[in-house]
């Protein structure tokens, strides 16, 4: 071979056909996404952040914090689970038959096959569709991520390394701000465990003027300031706070279902 | 099919080298000192995780910014300007011209690594995009997009005027390298900074610009380098041609879909793709195997000669390639996916294959283009046995650690005492990269200090009879 006009045009064929799967027809598809509905409701998801929640975004993106954190949980696939509403006018043979069946982990056949038994039997009967996966055993979400969860978003950090626990629903695990703030600033005051880096630099060490200030950290002793001296969180520490507590991704959409505990 | 580099009235040799001289000083000064601070960082990165109060108090050198401002100085600082000096030299040895248009990269190397500083800065002060591998900002990524341009365009000037027109294999992947990092790079950039796109499409396109930057632009560049020098060294014709052709058709075809895991929030077709081509990546990574087992038989260099460089780093260009096929299949990524073991894979990649794969280009092209050997030549083979040594002790304990973090629920702890193990693995490379500094350091003084001495001779010679006026 003399000459190069075929290898660039080879190159050209073989990278833009990865360039337009990859890029081009991602923009096109996600890029377009719209909201969409909680499944079974009129309600719009995902909903816009706070303020506050948005500019702790770009905390989040300036401190690096997805170079430890993901924020997408997976999932392995759903099962069905039977669960009895009612027993009806023979409740000791629906009693039997429930004793008799497997009721959780069916596949929908199953599921039907279950329930068509029970309600014979004159029970009434839910079928209930439950995800399972690793991520959902570790109590890191109710279901997988999927793309609606980071509509808003800009940029999606979804980070690529676990080495602290993922946040895609840390705002239902922890939802008190200040445990976030405490843990911001000295994060072995509330977990010894822990190896993530302190964010003092987050926060102002201030003397108390002539009340304390109403933000003030109540940390415990081995953590506090010298006496006469209180922690105050910058804005920028409020803001991460108001973002970790606005990841909650625990509504059904049509990409991931669940049956949804009932309200009491 | 090699070309055979004295059979035509060209260029000579010394006179080729001689030509490339200056531009590849410009691109690899500042890369040494990329290097070294790029693994400075790393090691800071790294002792956060044994004292995770360590330099607390410095929000510059908080875990998330060092940890980013690390690898971009490792790939942007290092490994790009560097494969750039190490093309531009092997181009015009095949071509058997002199280097067209030698300012050119001079200009380009000084726009480049302000970019890099600017780049770094930007990251450290809290001014990262927030996208992994294009981290820095808009100002940074249009100086390296134009830097680029220009040494390519000067390369491709140099491929252009050759005078020996056969293509080597090398030629293939270097020309592919200097065509896809300007088209992925301005493409991603402006998907994710200039005009965003909303929603997750923007994680599809980083982790896409990621994979084509770390393992279809290093495999390109290092491949290309790779298989010019292993034919160069032992004097013997790449074995063979056809397998060559055949890895490098695989590896844009196939490599250029991978990279996406396999749980991620997007369209199911997208991670699928991925896992696939990741499969078929077996081909070029067999056909790697091959041709350096066909070409190497029998022959064997001084130990921490540059040709022992390349051997190391085709070993872990294998090795890099099946962690990377095994990270994409489906019942192996649940366990190692979002653990240590990609870190290592990229580690790997980075200090293991295209760094080494430099290192020994380096090694033989410096003295050739200086006309002198370097200054301290035992640093050259104590470097290859530190950057050896550490890159084996910071990928295997990664490795190891991220298969016990995946088997542990993620806990951190389990990964600790492997992560340990790699802080060493760094320190080593810190060592040896420091070692590489010092001697292209010492030779751009020696060659400075020279100059000046020209020049001062040249100022001071006394004038002769016939210059003067009378």
């Amino acid at each position: 071979m003399k000459c190069g006009l075929p290898v660039i045009f080879a190159v050209i064929v073989a990278l833009g056909a990865s360039w337009i799967g990859l890029v081009i027809a991602p923009a096109l598809q996600l890029g377009t996404l719209k909201e969409t509905t909680v499944l079974n409701t009129t309600d719009v998801y995902p909903p816009q952040r706070t303020g506050a929640a948005t500019l702790g975004l770009q905390a989040y993106r300036a401190n690096g914090c997805a170079a430890c954190h993901t924020e997408q949980v997976r999932q392995d696939g759903v099962t069905c689970e039977v669960v009895l509403t009612d027993a009806g006018k023979n409740p000791s043979a629906v009693t039997n038959l429930l004793t008799a069946l497997t009721l959780t982990g069916l596949t929908k056949d199953q599921a039907e096959a279950v329930s068509g038994k029970i309600t014979a039997a004159g029970g009434k009967v839910e079928t209930h569709i439950v995800p399972i996966g690793s991520d959902l055993d570790h109590g890191w979400g109710v279901r997988r991520s999927v793309a609606e969860d980071f509509l808003y978003d800009n940029p999606v950090q979804l980070g690529g390394l676990r080495a602290g626990p993922d946040l895609a629903n840390i705002g239902l695990r922890s939802p008190d701000a200040n445990w976030h703030l405490l843990h911001l600033y000295a994060p072995r005051s509330v977990n010894t465990d822990s190896k993530m880096p302190s964010f003092r630099y987050l926060f102002t060490v201030q003397k108390i003027g002539a009340a304390p200030s109403p933000d003030a950290l109540n940390l415990p002793a081995a953590f506090a300031p010298p006496a006469g001296f209180e922690v105050v969180p910058k804005p920028e520490a409020r803001q991460l706070a108001a973002y970790l507590l606005s990841l909650r991704a625990n509504v059904p959409v049509y990409d991931a279902p669940f049956t949804p505990p009932a309200k009491p | 099919m090699t070309a055979n580099e004295t059979s035509h009235p060209t260029a000579s040799a010394p006179e080729i080298d001689a030509s490339c001289r200056v531009p590849l000083l410009a691109l690899l000064v500042g890369a040494a000192v990329w290097l070294v601070l790029g693994t400075a960082l790393a090691l800071i990165a790294s002792i956060k995780f044994h004292a995770p109060d360590f330099l607390a108090e410095c929000p510059a050198l908080t875990y998330g910014r060092v940890a980013a401002a690390a690898n971009d100085a490792l790939v942007y600082g290092f490994c790009l300007p560097a494969a750039l000096a190490v093309s531009l030299w092997i181009f015009s040895r095949l071509s058997q011209t002199v280097f067209t248009l030698p300012v050119v990269p001079v200009v380009a190397a000084h726009l480049w690594h302000l970019g890099v500083f600017v780049g770094l800065a930007s990251i450290l002060l809290g001014h990262s995009t927030g996208f992994t591998w294009l981290e820095f900002p808009r100002s940074a990524s249009i100086l390296l997009l134009v830097a680029f341009g220009l040494i390519a365009v000067s390369i491709v000037a140099t491929f252009g005027f050759r005078l020996e027109r056969t293509l080597h294999p090398a030629h293939w992947f270097l020309l592919a390298a200097l065509l896809w990092f300007p088209w992925s790079y301005t493409s991603a950039n402006i998907f994710l900074v200039a005009m965003p796109v909303r929603g997750v499409a923007q994680a599809v396109i980083d982790l896409w610009f990621g994979n084509n930057l770390l393992w279809v632009w290093f495999s390109l560049a290092g491949l290309g380098i790779g298989f010019y020098f292993i034919s160069k060294l032992t004097g013997r014709a790449l074995n063979s041609y056809y397998y060559a052709l055949l890895v490098f058709a695989t590896l844009i075809l196939f490599g250029t879909w991978c990279g996406i895991p396999v749980g991620s929030p997007f369209p199911a077709w997208i991670p699928t793709l991925g896992s696939v081509a990741a499969a078929l990546l077996v081909v070029p990574v067999l056909g790697v195997a091959a041709i350096v087992a066909r070409t190497l038989c029998g022959v064997s260099g001084p130990i921490g000669g540059p040709l022992c460089y390349f051997q190391f780093a085709f070993s872990a260009f294998i090795l890099s390639a099946l962690m990377l096929i095994t990270l994409a299949c489906p019942q192996f990524s649940r366990v190692l996916e979002f653990t240590w073991f990609g870190q290592a894979q990229v580690q790997l990649q980075i200090f293991g294959f295209l760094a080494m794969i430099l290192f020994g280009a380096l090694y033989y092209i410096l003295p050739l283009a200086l006309g002198h050997d370097f200054p301290f030549p035992k640093l050259t083979r104590a470097h290859f046995w530190l950057s050896g040594i550490g890159v084996v002790l910071l990928v295997l304990p990664l490795a190891v650690g991220g298969y016990l973090q995946g088997t542990h629920l993620y806990k951190i702890e389990a990964a600790l005492p492997a992560l340990r193990v790699s802080t060493l693995g760094l320190f080593l490379l810190l060592a040896g990269n420091l070692l590489f500094a010092v001697n292209v350091l010492a030779m751009f003084l020696n060659w400075k200090l020279a100059l000046a001495k020209t020049i001062f001779a040249a100022v001071t010679a006394p004038l002769k009879a016939s210059e003067v006026k009378p």
